[in-house]
């Protein structure tokens, strides 16, 4: 029982890493090396002429496979961070009476998503490399406190009897409706196309590994535990 | 495994395993995207930009 938590869990964990890195060095990797132009200076978008024009282009992946590889390796341990998670969610639900099919786990691995991507994205988007934010202890708390509120708020909504699912509702949109830790001014140096294609990029390549993280964990459990 | 160890490992009860599953998971989520040492940070710096983790 407590081992087919652990290979379900890191199976999906690989396999949703793989996806997931696979999209990020495709799409995700080459907007945030580009973006590191703009944070080291080496490219200027808000010229000291006055025009707010720079050349597009994103750096080779090339050269330094280190680092790339060292993405690959936490991307990795993430999904199976998340994927254990998940596991453990699942079985409590099935000691519960609610049993999970693979096609139930695709569902499962997009509340993830929701709550762990996109409701925290809602207040901070994803930030490309050289973005000033208010500090890091402030938005990481809301951050957490976010992922917890959404999380609990779409168990309700999946889970709760009479008038729970719209307490999930309220429980979802609490951190929102206090914001965000903010800074008053904007710093950003880099061209807004680019910090908004990453941050949607960014986005897009998450809901892959997590519905497919969702999925194969679902798939595993049902087979192992048959 | 012996037939004892065995025995003991399928009495535990099922919320151990699930407690133990979640506990590691938020262990290695702690390792890969929120702790602000040095080294931990570099390797998992494009991740936790392409992940949306809140990075520096």
């Amino acid at each position: 029982m407590t081992k087919n938590l652990f290979v379900s869990a890191i199976c999906a964990g690989i396999a949703a890493g793989l996806l997931a890195s696979a999209l990020q060095f495709t799409f995700v990797i080459p907007v945030l090396l580009e973006g590191e132009l703009y944070e080291t200076g080496a490219r200027v978008h808000f010229g000291t002429d006055g025009s707010p024009q720079s050349d597009r282009g994103a750096p080779t992946l090339a050269g330094d496979w280190l680092r790339h590889s060292m993405t690959v390796a936490f991307n990795i341990v993430t999904y199976t961070g998340y994927g254990l998670l998940l596991a453990a969610m699942i079985s409590f639900a099935s000691l519960k009476g609610i049993t999970t099919t693979a096609k139930q786990g695709l569902i499962w691995g997009l509340c993830g998503y929701i709550a762990v991507q996109l409701a925290p994205a809602f207040g901070l988007p994803p930030e490309l490399p050289g973005t000033i934010a208010a500090e890091v202890g402030q938005r990481q708390l809301w951050w957490i406190s976010t992922i917890l509120a959404s999380a609990a708020g779409l168990g309700l909504i999946a889970f709760g009897r009479s008038y729970l699912p719209l307490a999930g509702v309220v429980l979802m949109a609490i951190p929102h409706l206090l914001g965000a830790p903010h800074l008053d001014t904007f710093f950003g140096v880099a061209p807004p196309e680019l910090a908004a294609e990453f941050a949607t990029l960014s986005l897009g390549a998450a809901a892959a590994g997590w519905v497919l993280l969702g999925y194969a964990v679902a798939a595993i459990l049902q087979r192992l535990e048959r | 495994m012996t037939t004892q160890s065995k025995a003991i490992a399928a009495s535990l009860p099922a919320t151990a395993g699930i407690t133990l599953a979640f506990i590691t998971g938020l262990a290695l989520l702690m390792a890969s995207g929120y702790a602000q040492a040095n080294a931990l940070h570099d390797a998992a710096h494009d991740g936790r930009h392409a992940m949306a983790f809140p990075c520096h």
